[in-house]
């Protein structure tokens, strides 16, 4: 019982930065902006939400220093292609590439230092059930209110929706910046409760792994909460694989939560006419206004 | 209502300048309330331009409205549907992968309750006729429906005046009757009406009074029905337009493009899946076919053009079978292949006239491409040749395809096909876009082809067009196609009703 207890809030603890990273990428991308620095804003989430607890002395600072982080982050990216309408993909892989060397530099001063965790009980750490709570509040958000049906509006054509009179790139310089404050503080998490330490390029990849779990979910909250447990499950599974001594090399056991989470993911998107109603049309375009 | 002066919209002395042109010069219009005011011109007059201005997406350089006698400025769409100012736009507006409910919720002020807004829906599209279910898919729908959950989004906000940018150019001719039954009936309510049309029978049908527009300037105000179409044609271009002159075609010619139970999957969630089309195309004559836009146009141009492939049985040029052939090979057995989309599809935009004619020539004509060397001359001379023989008017001696208007873009690519007298020629949409002289010019040039002895295959949603230049019409819906009838044998219902897909209950029946 015990054993089954501290699995679950293992897996919630891995599924818990992936889960609130997609979720701020999800609204993000149903606003028509593909950002795909998500891995550099997590990383500098987790940078800041170190040095925030670190240098005040209470891991709330530093939640709060980490979507900061995120949020400075996703402006950036928002300045440059919403205002400055550079393009999308090759911006957001060059936020990644800055996030990671920026928060290298910071970090340097941190490394090896003891970092402050975040309180929990029974294992469960506040951020999971906040997680829980934003998967319901995006959900609601998106498909139940009026800021969220302009949202997606926004996403399927921005043209229309300039010629209704909506203010395309305000609406996305908010969506941008919600991505960036949740990727922030899924960054966070890992450096305040995760493994409460700063490690250089700590984020290993999840952002990357939030941004396929986006598409793959096709931008359904729901889907994207399943997608993140399957993934933090497998996780886990590989870690108890790997220490149980199983005759399978460390590398594949260490790919599989990645493997599986795609096969998987690939799998349940097989259904075209949801993809179809799903899918943000005017994903990664720029919008200009015309005369 | 009329507390000052008897006019609901008074638009005075607009002024719109873009750069150098002058979109609006001086352009004056009233409308009185319960009025269907159409507003008539060439392409690029400037009608568009100032309903965007009435409707607050653009704003004018000089000049003032006046609503109700009092004077007005419209900063943005959102002030104009709140002073009573609803539009259907030519290009509709309307989000795809939302629903109908979620499309009207996103121009409605006030609170947001998508089941309250359906009912309504509901109840004010069967009150007008104009059936629509509120939890419909956008992309499933046709395009007259998409049309009505336009003009219920209007109706919703109870407008006083409606503007209509070329309503009727998408609708089969039945909608289309509809359609006029609904704005009779909101000019009796008292609700005005800005009417945009080229077709000018419908304009002397329908309209209570009509103002022209040509190169920026209203030159004429009248009164329609007491106007013929012709007289009306002659004020918005300024001069006679040339009628094109059809001789009578050679009794059966051989059979030069044959389509053979042509079919062809979809290749995108919203594109159309083509049906056992089958299809003669004889030399001397120009088949048309009929049809409203997104019913397999597109597909059917592809599959014959070679962007997409088939069994290479399904399509026959002069004997042989090509359908699993390449563009370039079919052009190399005399095919020639003019697109709808002008800019980017027919043309590459950067790129100069003089390049433009070797990407379609490169591999039939040597004179243009030499064991694979460009012939910049060759290519300089087709240019002009082309350019002088269609009148494509031009700033520079060889411009970049993207700075010619619409009309002299056209003429270039229908004319760079044609100017290589094809055996085959197939062209989408010839005139889309295109103002009436233009449309003349083209129009003579197919019939003149097809009297040569080439095979000339029109696809066109214009029934005018049509019904000028085919000597048979096949009318293609939902990817499945009609027999090919002689002219003389169709009438618009008759092609109303297989636009409707009347031929498919045949099959079934048959």
């Amino acid at each position: 019982m015990d054993l089954l207890l501290t699995l679950v809030s293992i897996i919630m603890t891995a599924a818990t930065p992936l889960l609130l990273a997609a979720l701020g990428e999800t609204v993000t991308e149903r606003a028509g902006v593909l950002n795909l620095g998500v891995e550099g804003m997590m990383i500098m989430g987790a940078v800041a939400g170190f040095a925030g607890a670190a240098l005040s002395g209470n891991p709330f600072v530093g939640v709060v220093t980490a979507i900061l982080a995120g949020m400075a982050m996703a402006l950036l990216f928002g300045f440059l292609t919403l205002t400055l309408l550079a393009n999308q993909v090759a911006t957001g892989l060059a936020l990644t590439l800055l996030g990671l060397g920026l928060s290298a530099l910071i970090g340097e001063s941190f490394v090896g230092q003891p970092g402050i965790k975040l309180p929990s009980w029974a294992g469960i750490d506040p951020l999971v059930p906040f997680s829980f709570a934003m998967v319901a509040a995006v959900s609601w958000f998106l498909f139940r209110s009026k800021g969220g049906l302009i949202v997606r509006a926004v996403g399927v054509s921005h043209a229309s929706a300039h010629a209704l009179g909506y203010n395309v790139v305000g609406v996305r310089y908010l969506a941008v910046l919600f991505g960036g404050a949740m990727a922030g503080l899924g960054g966070g998490y890992l450096s305040l409760f995760y493994t409460p330490q700063w490690v250089e390029n700590m984020s290993a990849g999840r952002g990357w792994i939030a941004l396929a779990l986006v598409v793959f979910a096709s931008w359904l909250p729901l889907r994207v909460l399943a997608g993140a447990y399957l993934f933090g499950t497998i996780s886990i599974l590989s870690f108890v694989l790997q220490a149980a001594g199983v005759g399978i090399p460390s590398q594949f056991l260490s790919s599989l939560p990645y493997l599986g989470t795609i096969l998987a993911l690939v799998v349940i998107s097989g259904n075209k006419a949801l993809t179809r109603r799903n899918t943000p049309a005017n994903l990664g375009q720029a919008f200009v206004p015309d005369r | 209502m009329k507390a000052k002066g008897e006019y609901l919209l008074e638009a005075l002395n607009i002024v719109k300048v873009f750069g150098t042109l002058r979109a609006n010069d001086d352009v004056t219009l009233k409308v009185k309330p319960g009025e269907i005011h159409a507003f008539l011109g060439e392409n690029g007059a400037g009608k568009s331009t100032l309903v965007k201005m009435i409707y607050g997406a653009l704003q004018p350089t000089a000049g003032e409205f006046r609503w109700m006698g009092e004077k007005i400025v419209v900063p943005n769409p959102a002030a104009a549907r709140k002073l009573g100012i609803g539009m259907v736009f030519q290009h509709f507006s309307l989000f795809e992968a939302l629903t109908v409910a979620e499309n009207i919720a996103l121009a409605m002020p006030g609170p947001f309750d998508l089941g309250v807004l359906s009912e309504k829906i509901a109840r004010v599209s069967k009150d007008y006729g104009l059936p629509l279910e509120p939890t419909a898919t956008v992309a499933d729908l046709s395009v007259g429906e998409r049309q009505r959950i336009e003009i219920v989004r209007c109706l919703l906000q109870e407008p006083k005046l409606l503007i209509m940018d070329e309503p009727t150019a998408v609708l089969t001719p039945q909608e289309a009757d509809q359609l006029f039954k609904v704005l009779a009936r909101l000019a009796g309510e008292g609700c005005a009406v800005i009417y945009i049309s080229h077709r000018l029978e419908e304009v002397k049908r329908l309209c209570h009074s009509a103002t022209i527009l040509r190169h920026g300037k209203v030159v004429a105000h009248v009164d329609p029905t007491k106007e013929t179409a012709a007289s009306l044609a002659k004020l918005m271009v300024g001069g006679d337009i040339h009628v094109v002159h059809t001789p009578r075609k050679v009794t059966d010619g051989k059979v030069r493009l044959k389509l053979d139970a042509l079919s062809l999957h979809a290749d995108g969630p919203f594109a159309v899946e083509l049906k056992n089309i089958s299809l003669d195309v004889k030399a001397g004559e120009v088949v048309a076919i009929a049809g409203v836009a997104g019913n397999g146009q597109g597909e059917l141009f592809d599959a014959i053009s070679g962007e997409r492939h088939t069994k290479a049985g399904m399509l026959v040029m002069d004997g042989k079978p090509s359908g699993n052939e390449g563009v370039s090979a079919r052009r190399r057995l005399g095919g020639a292949f003019v697109p709808e989309e002008r800019l980017g599809h027919g043309a590459v935009p950067g790129f100069k006239l003089s390049d433009n004619i070797v990407l379609t020539r490169h591999a039939s004509d040597t004179d243009v491409v030499k064991s694979g060397f460009l012939q910049k001359n060759g290519a300089a001379n087709v240019s002009e040749r082309v350019i002088k023989d269609f009148d494509v008017r031009k700033g520079k001696p060889d411009p970049e395809a993207r700075a010619l208007s619409g009309g002299n873009l056209q003429k270039f690519v229908v004319g760079r096909e044609l100017d290589r007298k094809p055996g085959i020629l197939v062209v989408n949409q010839p005139t889309w876009g295109v103002d009436a002289g233009a449309a003349a010019t083209i129009r003579q040039a197919l019939v003149d082809l097809s009297r040569k002895g080439s095979a000339v295959l029109v696809i066109s949603q214009d029934l005018d067009e049509i019904f000028e230049i085919a000597d048979r019409i096949a009318v293609i819906s939902r990817g499945q196609m009609s027999e090919a009838f002689p002219a003389s044998q169709m009438t618009a219902e008759k092609i109303g009703l297989l636009m409707a897909g009347e031929h498919e209950v045949h099959t079934h029946a048959a």
